[in-house]
């Protein structure tokens, strides 16, 4: 039988997924055939035994031993089926392989962090070798998050207090879609990420540049780079509408009215400011969510963003 | 008798004073009655809205603040405003006594009470909408719901007086069912519906105090940081998570047992036959009682409890399945060889087994652990719940409201007006619901005011699905409206139904009935007793 997807499920791209499939699929057949028995019998007798004129005297049967016996065993027979199915697939996806590369994952109001043993991040985009079993680690900073990869059938919620685990090894090279399933507020809808799945080779090539990721870029164009990467494109746009912060556009020589009235103009140390202590200053009209980036931004990052910055002139 | 001057609990007294100050279960269950349809109204309208914002991904009528709040009023108005008090306090108030050939529940002024606390209860929820209004989803997590900026004491505080409420009609039902039943009524005579009200009792009383302490600690740790959720602080979020749905699991049987108790009045009303299996129905309902108490974990297989637990939780689970199935198969068995009238309160319970049985059966898949793991929190969740609730409760409540509104009122709504909104409704939900099951199945997470291009086509039909079914429920309460005041007169007993509120006028005097109550014959005596109320405004 095969067992990868149904139409239903998105395709299946973990060595775990065509487990959950099959069980999802003997569900549905054996759900089915007893749904469909149950109204074809209801429509069936609704038909048949449609009153004719006025009611009269009716058979007193209320019980029949065998049948009562017959329509308590089938379901607790397919139920015990289904439990102990699950209880195996369950344990294959608890159960973490030994080899598996471990990447901390981390979630914030409104994205996550990959964090690699070689010292690489990213941002919103988890980067994997194919055939290879990952474990995450997995903490929040702020709110119950939940990471969720549709084609992996993984899911597991990201806390604030403890580390959570889960485990995956992709099938297949590709990019597929990452959503966050516990509802965080504002943002919930769009702290989405992508895993990008690749060859051995490349994840190689992906960790080497990973350590120092604005090789041969101007700092311009690394800023803007880093403008997706790290995510700022959630909340700040660049074509002069407003988003959960400020936009971007015309940013830099703006003068704007804080909170609390005065007036700042955004040079290099107001933006410097706004990245690594956020909530120092916000923006009149705005709220204080910004998340802090000390940690997540080098230096040489924080002056590629403000490069960038100052080339978003407004016309 | 009735005649068409005759005396009853709607004309005896006069002025709001005599409805306000009311200790007849029949006049508070109507003021439950009006309550609980103004706030389907306002969760319905809600829903809509909701549906409307989804069409596109794109943002159509409300930015995402607004959106998170609307879903959040829709799911907590739905849950804690209409559905727990729907067919216990307003439908059983009124009927509970009457099948029991009583006068009364046992403790009137209680169960007045209880109406002014959900009174109050409800203004805490609406105070809350204007002033800023909970963003928090109707199951309040931390430790979102204690570091946002949305208005959720307010919101807490009426859930908190809104379960006392609820304790007071189960304590309430709990004596009148041990103490007021009429001579000749054992237990094993009893109508199920009253077998249903028992077993929802029981929950209300033990499970909804759980709530309350639950939300009063969400209180003080929002006020005064005591620290029990929240992490910065040592305390646990998840154990807030524990708390919830060890009342809120529970509670979804709250909702669901006093529905299945009207399915198997109107089935074997409209099938004019002894019920099948009556004990297995009625023991089911406590053992689904007892089992819901054993469940709650099934809302955590992701949160990050042992596996070992979330096993055992998803074995439990698929037990409480069975007494749910068990019931479905008698309700099948009870129209065979019937003689069975295709009249709305039946077309409803029709309705209710074909959703009832996709939402039970849906359920397996949840309570699969590896299988819910990739299905928890998306849209597949919410098609179950909805078919579960809406498909399962809200249909059966529909179908006691038809069943019963002729004992209301004493008149009966339009026939085809009725049929035509019962079928626009069976539709819509349809179109609105199944589409969600193939979105989530697709990895489409819910609570999303904004959602990948590719699940448009679905969220789209799902919302033409709800504006057929909003023109279901506009038409429902246009005729019901009508037929209060112009619908067709009717006797006692226009079902030729054999529980002993047709015994009663319609509508029936402030004390229920003209003579003391002794049962005569059993619920479903359809075999002995041959049709015997048919002399009088039969349909």
């Amino acid at each position: 039988m095969d067992t990868t997807g149904s139409f239903l499920m998105p395709p299946a791209q973990s060595t775990y997924a065509g487990d959950v499939d099959a069980l999802f699929n003997f569900i549905l057949i054996a759900g089915l055939i007893i749904f469909v028995i149950v109204i074809a019998t209801t429509v069936f007798f609704s038909m048949k035994y449609r009153r004719k004129g006025m009611a009269t005297k009716t058979s007193g049967t209320d019980h029949n031993l065998g049948l009562e016996i017959l329509w308590t065993a089938i379901p607790t027979a397919l139920i015990v089926i289904v439990f102990i199915w699950t209880f195996r697939s369950y344990i294959k996806m608890s159960v973490v392989p030994g080899d598996a590369i471990e990447i901390k994952v981390t979630a914030q109001k409104w994205f996550w962090t990959f964090d690699y043993a070689e010292g690489a991040n990213s941002v919103n985009e988890l980067v994997i070798p194919v055939n290879q079993p990952i474990k995450l680690l997995m903490s929040s900073q702020d709110v119950i998050h939940s990471f969720f990869i549709p084609n992996f059938r993984a899911k597991m919620d990201v806390l604030p207090n403890r580390y959570s685990i889960t485990w995956f090894e992709a099938t297949s090279t590709g990019t597929y879609d990452l959503f966050c399933t516990e509802y965080c507020g504002k943002g919930h809808s769009e702290m989405l990420g992508s895993v990008r799945v690749v060859s051995e080779e490349e994840y190689k090539k992906w960790i080497d540049e990973g350590s120092d990721p604005g090789k041969g870029l101007t700092l311009e164009e690394f800023g803007r780079k880093l403008y997706v990467k790290k995510a700022c494109n959630t909340c700040h746009t660049t074509d002069g509408s407003k988003g959960v912060g400020p936009t971007f556009k015309g940013v830099f020589g703006r003068e704007e009215i804080m909170e609390d009235g005065t007036p700042i103009t955004v040079e290099e140390n107001y933006i410097r400011e706004s990245i690594l202590e956020p909530k120092a200053h916000i923006v009149a009209g705005f709220q204080p969510v910004m998340p802090t980036y000390q940690g997540l931004l080098k230096d040489r990052e924080i002056d590629a963003i403000i490069a960038y910055l100052k080339t978003m002139k407004a016309e | 008798m009735s005649t068409a001057t005759a005396t009853n609990y709607l004309n005896e007294a006069k002025g709001w004073k005599s409805w306000l100050l009311t200790q007849d279960h029949k006049r508070i269950g109507i003021m439950y009655l009006a309550g609980i349809f103004f706030f389907f109204l306002v969760g319905g309208l809600l829903a809509l809205i909701i549906r409307w914002e989804l069409f596109t991904p794109a943002k159509d009528i409300m930015e995402a603040d607004t959106y998170n709040r609307f879903f959040t009023l829709h799911g907590a108005i739905m849950i804690f405003l209409f559905i727990i008090p729907s067919i216990p306090a307003a439908l059983g108030n009124f009927v509970l006594p009457l099948m029991l050939g009583a006068k009364d529940v046992a403790f009137p002024r209680l169960n007045l009470a209880s109406w002014y606390l959900y009174v109050i209860g409800a203004l805490f929820a609406l105070y809350s909408i204007i002033s800023g209004a909970a963003d928090t989803g109707w199951t309040f997590y931390t430790p979102y719901s204690t570091s946002t900026s949305g208005s959720v004491v307010a919101i807490a505080v009426g859930v908190f007086i809104l379960g006392f409420s609820s304790i007071f009609t189960g304590l309430n039902f709990i004596a009148t069912i041990h103490k007021l039943r009429a001579p000749g009524m054992t237990w094993f005579k009893m109508p199920l519906f009253v077998w249903g009200l028992y077993a929802t009792a029981i929950i209300q009383v033990l499970a909804t105090p759980v709530l309350g302490i639950t939300v009063v600690l969400l209180i003080l740790e929002r006020m005064v940081h005591i620290g029990i959720f929240d992490p910065a602080m040592g305390g646990d979020p998840v154990l807030f998570q524990h708390f919830f749905w060890f009342y809120s699991h529970p509670a979804v049987y709250i909702m669901i047992l006093p529905g299945m108790g009207i399915i198997s009045e109107v089935i074997a009303t409209f099938s004019h036959k002894r019920i099948f299996g009556y004990k297995a129905i009625a023991y089911s309902s406590l053992g689904i009682a007892f089992m819901s108490f054993l469940v709650w974990g099934h809302h955590m297989f992701v949160s990050g409890q042992s596996e070992l637990a979330s096993l055992i939780f998803s074995f439990l689970t698929f037990f409480v399945g069975i007494p749910s199935g068990i019931k479905v198969f008698n309700w099948v068995a009870t129209m065979y060889k019937g003689q069975i009238s295709l009249k709305v309160p039946m077309l409803y319970a029709i309705s209710f087994l074909i959703l009832f049985s996709i939402g039970g059966l849906t359920g397996i898949f949840l309570g699969a652990v590896s299988v819910d793991v990739h299905l928890h929190d998306t849209y597949f969740i919410v098609a179950h719940f909805h078919y579960t609730m809406m498909g399962g409760t809200v249909i059966a409540f529909l179908a006691g409201l038809h069943f019963w509104w002729p004992k209301l009122w004493g008149r009966i709504y339009n026939e085809t007006w009725a049929v035509v909104s019962c079928l626009m409704i069976f539709i819509g939900f349809n179109v609105t619901f199944l589409s969600q099951f193939i979105m989530g199945a697709q990895g489409m997470p819910r609570r999303y005011y904004t959602y990948p291009e590719e699940f448009q086509r679905l969220h789209g039909f799902s919302s033409v699905g709800s504006l057929i079914l909003g023109a279901g429920f506009l038409i429902m309460t246009i005729y019901l409206l009508h037929s209060i005041f112009r619908g067709k007169k009717v006797g006692r007993n226009p079902w030729q139904s054999l529980t002993m509120e047709w015994e009663a006028e319609s509508p029936p005097i402030t004390h229920n009935f003209d003579k003391d109550m002794v049962l005569e014959h059993g619920p479903y005596d359809y075999d002995i007793v041959d049709a015997k109320y048919t002399e009088e405004g039969t349909l």
